[in-house]
């Protein structure tokens, strides 16, 4: 591995922003994995949970966490596998071991995307100005993820508690346009 | 302070907070809570404009949002607005408004000679005139827009804050009066997401305006319990100063919000001025009200003559006497409230009824109040110019049709006019509701439902106020059940006194004894000027639909877009044509239901914010290297690095020299990339590219096509296999995402038997490709040099390896045609990997190229560009690709449209190269079209176009790329390229499209 020196998120020198009911913050090189495979077969659902420590989720939007793994529903057979950082090149080992002989997919994505962590009371407030989902907390709540439009970027919206905090994972190339768009969203809730 | 008709007590004003204000440059004094028109009314003024066409003085003439008079230029600078209602202007402290289309001022307007012309200014005057000669039109047209028109745009930029919102909610409420009310309590405390919206400051609707009870009460008592119940809900949102702009499919609604526009606040930079919310809601009530028609009389649009309900809401909730002296004009009972309200308030009213002894407890109520009732009479003719001076009034007959007797004058300075009331359903019909006619109202109510939806209170029909607020309640608990709610705690409907209301007499246009159109106008449409006499000449033009009538009249077409006009017009329509009214039909009602500015469409969609900019992960660098941009797609892209001094052309002269000469670098990282792995991955390739992918060794590149179903090349780009069952391949940077689609699409509709997933992974990779004949040097510099040799790392392979300490794919592959090494890290070392490149090069004097350079080197090797050489109508034989389309695997995508007789054509524009013949520097121009025989003028016969042109260091002169009829067998051939701009056109020699190294050693050195 290169040094930490040399390795740049677009983000870099941009932590901490928005308001003080709305604070952005980036979390750039959470590991993640991108899986995919048949959740009707039984015997990839034990060889992830060998792996994670969980099955994947099969219910729409929804994540299932086991200690600091998580796994995000993407599609009925695609998922974010997403591990603390550094942790990419084990987890792939770590499925790829487990997952020996299926049909499955294993791609590392974690520099594909950032985490921009959105945190404070205000915070569906900001979304809601950009994103079409309904995040209402008798709707969208902990433990779910949804992928959408946030402004302009893709992206995809895992809440984590009721405070509310969002982690929203965009795209490198489109994360200071988006870091850009929640800050200037946050205006107003100071 | 001299509000001379300001009444001394009563109305919703804040007495405790006067305003000034200004009206076309005068000082004048106000109330919070006023609108602009009731402080004007207040002032006593009551001219507030010219009309249209003919420049008419012009007054106010409603209270509300169907307001087509009184349109005012609000503010100043950049933050004007035109046509604004100054009915729905709130009124704050130093407000500037101007009053429109007058010139060189209100009183006194020189355009108003167009009224004493008017006779030739009729319906379809612009069509009858300036149809020709066509070419006039241009000088027509500026003179006429000086002349007409309305208010005017700011110039300057807005500087103002406009936002979006996204809202779902279980219950849309649109309308805040009685019915409102009731529906939004019924379905908030039933525990729905309610939104509740109205377009006045304050809830309460036709409730604020008159002076009866509910439930024994004070009406606006009942609103502010009301409100406070709602006010304590957690799942209701209220939006006052809201109007629901548009309803469209699938219960989505748009609200345009006016959050600081009553407010004299500068932008803040954090604060939006207004606020548009795109709403999806499960059920929605529709309780938007009804608006009272204009009776169409003779000179019925002077101003001093209102609508009845608007004097009366004056009177109410505003403390203003619009008049001393009131002729109330009418043919149902409901103008009898404004009636004896204004003998309550002071001033004196007397009756008009074109009904012969109406009878009702209203009229009754009248009677004893001692107002003077005429009977089966009506106004003939309204005189004054600014202003209301008095009626004539004449007998009427049974049939409404004409008048007789002897004609009697009376003064006065208001006319309150009543012609019934059209159920609001403007809402309703975008929502796709049909609509029929109601003869007791005389008006089109809702009839039949598409959406989840329901009219309650007066835009249902429903015009007594206890229908209204039990209707309310119904549409609320029903809503909320549709919605999954359980009723538990249901309001009940309150007590109300009414009084009983006698019916109607239709009368559409009121006789004045003469022709129409002679000694004076009956005006229909306010805002547009068009009168009865305009819809009759149109009915005898042969005008049969009422879609053609209002296009030929301009009818409803205003900024208001009829609220007061369409049903009298189509009405007046109906009767010529001797049918009726719901035969005749009626206009459709589109969004938006009111004036919606584009700062509030577009939100903050503007400026950084318009369209997001991709960035690659060396970005900064480029930006500080001095890089021009070009846009690909959303991703910034570098253009060309001008050194200082240097022209665009001497930069990529330099650029292209280097990569053939010493070596150069370029930002490859937007590329597609797709991950493709599976047991099935190798024959999923087979069919989706031309060639064969079977054999394709392990650790190999290969370059591939990709046809539409119609034979036609779609994209192009480098797959490697990197294990036996998995692939990378990439695609071109623009058709990445489509290509995704593309694949996904045949996995799962039309071969879901095969076992291959695709991953995008475009942005986990950051790409370098350096490419030039110390490509080698500089990169082997920075890794295990003899990894790197030609037997160890061959053209069109792969290999895994660190550079500058980095892991890496390095791949040789050439865009270029030299020897090139393309590396690719993962994104976030992308920064560190190109600055390492960079230093190691800077000893071979690397230098960094953008696309344009990118763009002429691979013209100068014949390689197409996807989209630039192809345009969808373009086979891989076209191209000259012969070789890439297998003729011994099974079937690909595209394979079967190559036995289509018109693929086969030997005469099919082919791609071939172009030299200038006279002028080896004149570069052609993309696009420019080209003849083999010229002739004096145009048509010629076009048999190709210039794809491709450029000036080319390394071939020494310029060169293009074509696509001509047949061209393979033209080389040598002599064609012309005509130019735009005129002048010889420039001849051009036909050519191999390879102009540099043919036989392409350099690459695989």
């Amino acid at each position: 591995m290169a040094d930490v020196v040399t390795e740049m998120s677009p983000l870099d020198g941009r932590a901490g922003s928005g308001a003080d009911t709305a604070v952005i913050v980036e979390h750039p090189h959470l590991s993640k994995i991108n899986l995919r495979g048949d959740s009707g077969d039984q015997a990839f659902m034990d060889a992830v949970a060998d792996a994670v420590g969980a099955a994947p989720p099969v219910e729409a939007n929804t994540v299932m966490t086991a200690g600091k793994h998580s796994i995000l529903w993407l599609s009925p057979d695609e998922w974010l596998v997403v591990t603390p950082e550094g942790k990419q090149g084990d987890m792939e080992v770590a499925l790829a071991g487990t997952l020996e002989g299926q049909h499955v997919s294993i791609v590392d994505g974690t520099d594909a995307r950032t985490t921009i962590r959105l945190h404070g009371a205000d915070s569906r407030n900001v979304l809601m100005k950009g994103c079409p989902l309904d995040l209402h907390p008798r709707i969208f709540g902990p433990g779910q993820c949804a992928q959408s439009i946030l402004a302009k970027a893709d992206v995809l919206i895992h809440q984590l508690d009721d405070t509310p905090t969002y982690d929203i994972y965009v795209l490198y190339s489109f994360s200071r346009y988006l870091w850009d768009w929640l800050a200037d969203a946050a205006k107003g809730f100071s | 302070m001299t509000q001379k008709f300001r009444l001394a007590e009563g109305g919703r004003i804040n007495r405790d907070h006067p305003v000034q204000f200004q009206f076309d440059g005068a000082t004048l004094h106000g109330y919070e809570g006023d609108t602009l028109a009731s402080a004007l009314l207040a002032n006593g003024v009551h001219l507030v404009g010219r009309s249209f066409k003919y420049h008419r003085p012009r007054g106010i003439l409603s209270a509300g949002a169907e307001e087509s008079n009184a349109l005012v230029q609000l503010r100043e600078g950049p933050r004007t607005e035109p046509n604004m209602r100054s009915t729905m202007v709130a009124l704050f402290d130093g407000l500037k408004a101007e009053s429109q289309n007058r010139w060189p001022s209100l009183s006194f307007d020189v355009w108003s000679v167009n009224n004493l012309f008017s006779r030739f200014l009729p319906a379809g005057f612009y069509y009858k005139t300036f149809m020709w000669p066509a070419s006039f039109w241009m000088t027509y047209e500026k003179v006429i827009r000086n002349a007409a028109g309305l208010g005017k745009g700011p110039l300057g930029r807005d500087p103002d804050r406009y936002e979006h919102r996204n809202q779902w909610c279980d219950v849309l409420v649109a309308g805040g009066g009685p019915a409102g009310l009731m529906a939004a309590l019924a379905a908030g405390r039933a525990g729905a997401r309610v939104i509740l919206v109205d377009e006045q400051s304050e809830m309460g609707g036709s409730l604020l305006s008159g002076t009866g009870e509910v439930d024994g009460k004070p009406a606006a008592d009942w609103v502010a319990e009301i409100m406070d119940e709602l006010r304590s809900m957690e799942e209701v949102t209220i939006l006052p100063r809201t109007s629901v702009s548009g309803y469209y499919d699938y219960n989505f609604l748009t609200l345009l919000e006016r959050v600081t526009d009553h407010l004299d606040d500068e932008p803040d930079g954090k604060t939006p001025r207004q606020r548009f919310w795109q709403v999806r809601a499960k059920q929605v009530v529709l309780a938007t009200g009804a608006i009272e028609r204009p009776l169409t009389f003779l000179n019925n649009d002077r101003p001093g003559v209102m609508l009845a309900g608007a004097v009366r809401t004056y009177v109410n909730r505003y403390a203003v006497l619009p008049g001393l002296k009131a002729v109330i004009f009418t043919n149902n009972d409901s103008a009898y409230d404004t009636a004896l309200d204004l003998r309550r308030a002071g001033a004196s009213a007397t009756v008009v009824d074109v009904r012969k002894a109406p009878r009702g407890a209203l009229v009754e109520a009248a009677r004893a109040a001692g107002i003077d009732i005429m009977d089966g009479k009506a106004i003939v003719k309204v005189n004054g110019g600014k202003r209301v001076t008095g009626v004539l009034i004449r007998e009427l007959s049974e049939d409404g049709k004409t008048v007789t007797g002897g004609s009697q004058s009376i003064g006065c300075d208001l006319v309150a006019m009543s012609g019934g009331w059209n159920p609001t359903v403007h809402l309703f019909s975008q929502s796709r509701g049909k609509l029929r006619f109601d003869e007791s109202l005389a008006a089109f109510v809702p009839d039949k439902s598409f959406a989840d939806e329901r009219s309650a209170g007066a835009c249902n029909g429903s015009m007594k106020l206890l229908d209204c607020l039990t209707e309310g309640l119904k549409a609320g608990l029903a809503a909320a059940r549709d919605a999954g709610f359980n009723v538990r705690k249901a309001p009940t409907a309150p007590k109300v006194d009414e009084a009983e209301e006698g019916g109607i007499m239709p009368i559409w246009v009121v006789p004045s004894g003469k022709r129409l159109g002679q000694g004076g106008k009956h005006f229909i449409d306010f805002q547009n000027d068009v009168t009865a006499a305009d819809v009759s000449l149109s009915h005898r033009e042969g005008y049969v639909s009422v879609e053609h009538l209002k296009r030929y009249t301009t009818m409803g077409m205003g900024t208001d877009q009829g609220k007061t006009s369409n049903v009298n017009a189509l009405a007046i329509m109906a009767d010529l044509q001797g049918v009726s009214v719901p035969e005749a039909g009626i206009t459709t009602f589109r969004p938006p239901w009111a004036l919606t500015g584009f700062g509030a469409i577009a939100g903050r969609n503007v400026g950084e914010f318009m369209d997001p900019a991709r960035l690659t992960a060396m970005h900064d660098w480029h930006v500080e290297h001095g890089a021009k941009f070009e846009d690909v797609g959303q991703w910034k892209r570098p253009w060309y690095y001008p050194k200082p001094g240097e022209s665009m052309a001497d930069a990529v002269n330099r650029e292209t020299l280097a990569a053939r000469s010493a070596v150069a670098m370029v930002d490859a990282s937007t590329l597609g990339k797709i991950d493709i792995q599976g047991p099935d991955a190798a024959e999923f390739l087979n069919r989706i590219y031309t060639n064969a992918w079977l054999k394709l060794p392990l650790g190999s590149c290969r370059y591939g096509l990709m046809l539409h179903e119609d034979g036609m090349v779609f994209d192009d780009g480098v797959t490697t296999r990197l294990a036996e069952n998995r692939f990378l391949m990439t695609t071109t940077t623009g058709g990445a995402a489509n290509v995704l689609t593309w694949l996904e699409e045949w996995l799962q509709t039309e071969w879901p038997e095969m076992k291959v997933y695709c991953t995008s992974v475009t942005e986990q990779w950051a790409t370098v490709s350096v490419s030039g004949p110390y490509a080698r040097h500089v990169v082997g510099s920075l890794t295990d040099y003899d990894k790197l040799g030609p037997k160890d790392l061959p053209f069109m392979t792969m290999a895994e390896m660190d550079i500058a300490g980095i892991p890496a794919r390095v791949y040789r592959i050439s865009f270029t045609g030299e020897l090139a090494f393309e590396v690719n890290v993962p994104r976030r070392q992308g920064l560190a990997l190109w600055r390492a490149i960079w230093e190691a090069g800077q000893k071979y004097g690397i230098t960094p190229y953008g696309t344009e350079a990118m763009h002429v080197l691979r013209a100068e090797k014949g390689f197409i560009i996807v989209g630039q050489e192809t345009d969808g109508t373009v086979t891989p034989m076209d191209m000259g690709m012969d070789w890439i389309v297998s003729k011994k695997k099974g079937d690909f995508i595209g394979r079967r449209s190559f036995a289509r007789e018109d693929t086969a054509r030997d005469d099919r524009k082919q791609l071939v190269g172009l030299y200038t013949e006279d002028d080896p520097h004149h570069v052609l121009v993309e696009g420019q079209q080209l003849v083999a025989e010229v002739k004096p003028t145009p048509p010629m016969k076009m048999v190709g176009h210039v794809t491709s042109a450029y000036f080319s260091s390394n071939v020494g002169r310029s060169i293009a790329l074509a696509v001509v009829e047949g061209g393979r067998e033209r080389m040598g051939e002599t064609l012309y390229a005509p130019r735009l701009e005129g002048g010889r056109p420039v001849k051009v020699t036909i050519t191999d499209p390879v102009f540099f190294d043919k036989e392409g050693v350099r690459a695989r050195g």
